[in-house]
């Protein structure tokens, strides 16, 4: 909320005075409001590994974030060219390889890791587009620059928070919302289902039939897949619902089957197609893959996105953005120790303790190392779990990431957070709403603001004009 | 819509009605235990509450004795007997989970807050009067669900398969109570309108809640024969087979009549309304009111696997 010299920065200066007007009691009364809404809607995560807590809420925070229209132009601009890249070296990895064939991402990177699809080689998908769908992490180091944390290229998840958030921020407090001028973020659903509609392949009707394919009610995401199928008005389907025959694939309706024509799922690769991937999945629907080779369904996103935004290859996207596009990213990358390497190596162990390691592959914030959080019989097992596999971990520094105002019990407190805009590829056009899910980490001093490891969300305002 | 849709929908209806049935049974039963003995015979009330719930081998698998305690946690709060109050409405929420889109908000909410609010039941009551305001809640609830959705749902398909759980339902537990308890209908040499079955006949019609729809109806004291009548043959009776067979054939027609094709559930249930709308209360006396019940349970129930052929699979 401030800047370098410690004033309050103008796009706050607004929701600063009102804080200071608002008595403690109306804002924590608001504050209970918002749990109970966000109960009732049934706005609910699990947690993996805690059988106490099926259903959790992420916590609220009633105070949003706030963004000028000058710096979401950045971060905007920033997102449209990395998307672009991304594609364009998804493309290459599955085709001709060229960037590989240059030395500017290493082979062994791409074809050793277990989130390449040997299935994808060669494979032509419509409209050449194999990311339609990214929720890119960044964060905000000073006014000018922002940093991508995690380029999420598989299925990102978090889009409902956005939404409902503002539903909630409108209905508790619209008097401060007649003090700015906001941009809307409602319209997302509306630019999902155009986006999804575009990717058709081409021999399909002109009203394509789009699904939501979905783990099922015991995955985390659930509320999220639910939500989203309801504001986009297509079907929420499960494997079991789904059919494949003569290469095409279908869903059981009460009036028989029918045929469908895009698939936006929200289920992992692995998970896909028991013919082709994890046999054991009960989850996915045989014989999918060999419809989507054979060109009758889009998958969103396409199979094998993964080396995208595999961690070790993160490290890399600054030079994927210059060797594609010719451009300096707009966007920067933390800068990375790769482990991989021995230098680098080196150096983390060196600086173990001012570090944050992290698995390659690891997500949801499980399996990393904040250097100066942990104890030295902590670091020390750390120490000998990344000599053993360095391959398997990255390193960043510890980063000054941005706070803002956070309701704590100690009262209003600066807090860490993140920004996660939610990028849309099309046929046509790139489409991003102005905003995205901020999340929160609510503990002092934090920097972990994944929901599974005690992380909150905001909602996100991003100024008009 | 989806086949699955369908069947959470219809599934979901069918377990809040189970619910609130399996309370009106408890709340039945409770009334019957607190008359003295000379009223109500020596019979076991609890015995004969599992068996009118269609639960009784999973229960004599659990427990040796039938009692107030046994039972109502069985009933009302078991977690391992899959149709306790407790888990219909667990199961009537995981099937909502499931169908969030094809619920209106106000469905939902009066699902999710049931559910919320059953924990704080816990795991029972710690006196028989708590225990009887569960009871109340539980009633209220299915009222409320089964009112939201009247009054809120889209007329459509989704609408019709949600109706055709309640009236599955109503249809199977009308009909298991007239099975458990027919021989007390039966007109009997002794004791015709002693107190013992005055008690048993009201407590029969309690649990449709239908006592008082028995007064206007037939403006007479409480016999038998009339019980039996009403509870299967007169369609102004909510919950007599008549009438969830009216319910059933029209909602299965609108479901054709959209769709634009009929099938053999069409089939099958105007056949079985026919049979209940030319039966006679006296004939069926004549020709045996067990052998009747049972044929209809089986008819019901081959109904229920034909609709689940033609739609939900």
């Amino acid at each position: 909320m401030r800047d370098s010299g410690g004033a309050v920065r103008p796009a706050y200066v607004e929701l600063s005075q009102w804080l200071s007007q608002i008595p403690p009691d109306v804002l924590d009364f608001r504050r209970r409001e918002a749990e109970l809404l966000f109960r009732r809607i049934g706005i609910t995560f699990a947690v993996y590994g805690d059988p106490e807590a099926t259903e959790r809420l992420i916590p609220f925070d009633v105070i949003p974030r706030i963004l000028a229209a000058r710096e979401w132009d950045i971060v905007r601009r920033g997102l449209e060219q990395r998307i672009k890249a991304i594609n364009a070296y998804i493309k290459d990895v599955y085709n001709r390889r060229e960037i590989l064939k240059a030395g500017v991402v290493p082979e062994d990177l791409v074809f050793q890791n277990p989130v390449f699809r040997p299935e994808m080689n060669g494979q032509k998908v419509p409209h050449d587009i194999y990311v339609h769908i990214a929720g890119i992490d960044i964060v905000r180091v000073d006014a000018e620059t922002f940093y991508v944390l995690e380029d999420n290229a598989r299925t990102p998840s978090g889009v409902s928070y956005m939404l409902e958030n503002r539903e909630i921020m409108l209905r508790l407090f619209p008097e401060l919302f007649s003090r700015y001028r906001i941009a809307p973020v409602e319209n997302y659903p509306d630019e999902l289902l155009a986006t999804l509609k575009s990717i058709a392949p081409p021999a399909a009707p002109s009203d394509p039939n789009v699904v939501l394919l979905t783990p099922g009610v015991f995955n985390s995401a659930y509320y999220e897949h639910s939500f989203l199928a309801d504001k986009l008005g297509i079907e929420l389907v499960e494997g079991r619902d789904l059919v494949v025959k003569d290469d095409v694939v279908s869903m059981r309706t009460t009036e028989g089957l029918k045929r469908v024509d895009v698939i936006y799922r929200r289920i992992d690769d692995d998970f896909l197609d028991p013919l082709v991937f994890r046999p054991d999945s009960a989850l996915g629907v045989p014989g999918l893959m060999s419809v989507y080779q054979a060109g009758n369904v889009t998958l969103a996103n396409a199979v094998g996105t993964g080396i995208a935004d595999d961690k070790a290859v993160y490290s890399y996207m600054p030079a994927i953005v210059k060797f594609y596009l010719g451009e300096e990213p707009i966007l920067k990358n933390v800068p990375t120790w790769r482990c991989r390497e021995e230098e680098h190596l080196a150096y983390v162990l060196d600086h173990i303790e001012e570090l944050v390691v992290k698995e390659v592959h690891g997500s949801g914030g499980y399996g990393m190392l904040i250097g100066p959080k942990e104890d030295k019989t902590t670091i020390a097992a750390f120490r000998a779990k990344l000599k053993s596999d360095p391959k398997n971990f990255i390193a960043q520094p510890t980063l000054a990431l941005s706070t803002c105002p956070t309701c704590v019990e100690e009262g209003i407190a600066p807090r860490h957070v993140d920004l996660r805009p939610f990028v849309l590829a099309g046929r046509d056009r790139i489409r991003i709403v102005p905003g995205g899910l901020t999340r929160v980490a609510l503990k002092r001093g934090s920097l972990v603001v994944n929901s599974s490891q005690g992380g909150g969300t905001k909602d996100t305002w991003v100024l008009d004009g | 819509m989806l086949s699955r849709t369908a069947d959470n929908l219809y599934w979901l209806a069918r377990y809040v009605e189970r619910a609130e049935y399996l309370a009106r049974i408890l709340d039945t039963t409770l009334r019957l235990t607190a008359l003295p003995l000379a009223y109500v015979g020596e019979s076991n009330e609890w015995e004969s509450a599992v068996a009118t719930a269609g639960c009784a081998s999973a229960f004599f698998a659990a427990h040796d004795e039938a009692n107030e305690e046994t039972v109502t946690e069985f009933l009302a709060f078991s977690t391992s007997n899959p149709s306790s109050i407790r888990n219909c409405f667990e199961n009537a929420r995981l099937n909502a989970r499931a169908v969030r889109t094809a619920l209106t908000i106000e469905m939902w909410d009066s699902i999710n807050s049931a559910w919320l609010e059953l924990k704080k039941w816990g795991n029972g009551p710690s006196s028989r009067e708590e225990f009887a305001r569960f009871l109340r809640w539980v009633m209220g609830s299915s009222l409320n669900f089964d009112g939201s959705a009247y009054r809120t749902m889209l007329r459509n398909d989704a609408y019709w398969f949600s109706r055709l759980g309640v009236y599955m339902e109503r249809a199977d537990n009308t009909a298991r109570i007239l099975d458990v308890k027919y021989h007390l209908l039966l007109p009997a040499e002794e004791h015709v309108g002693g107190p013992l079955d005055y008690f048993q006949w009201t407590s029969i019609l309690r649990s449709v809640s239908a006592l008082t729809a028995y007064h206007w109806v037939y403006r007479e004291n409480v016999k038998p024969w009339l019980v039996a009548d009403l509870l299967m043959l007169r369609d102004e009776m909510p919950r007599s087979l008549a009438n969830c067979y009216e319910n059933l054939v029209q909602n299965l027609d609108r479901i054709a009549k959209s769709y634009g094709r009929q099938g053999p559930a069409q089939r099958q249930a105007r056949t079985i309304r026919a049979r209940l709308e030319n039966s006679k209360i006296e004939g069926i006396f004549q020709s045996g009111l067990h052998e009747f019940i049972d044929g209809f349970i089986e008819d019901n129930n081959q109904l229920g696997s034909a609709v689940a052929q033609q739609y939900l699979l």
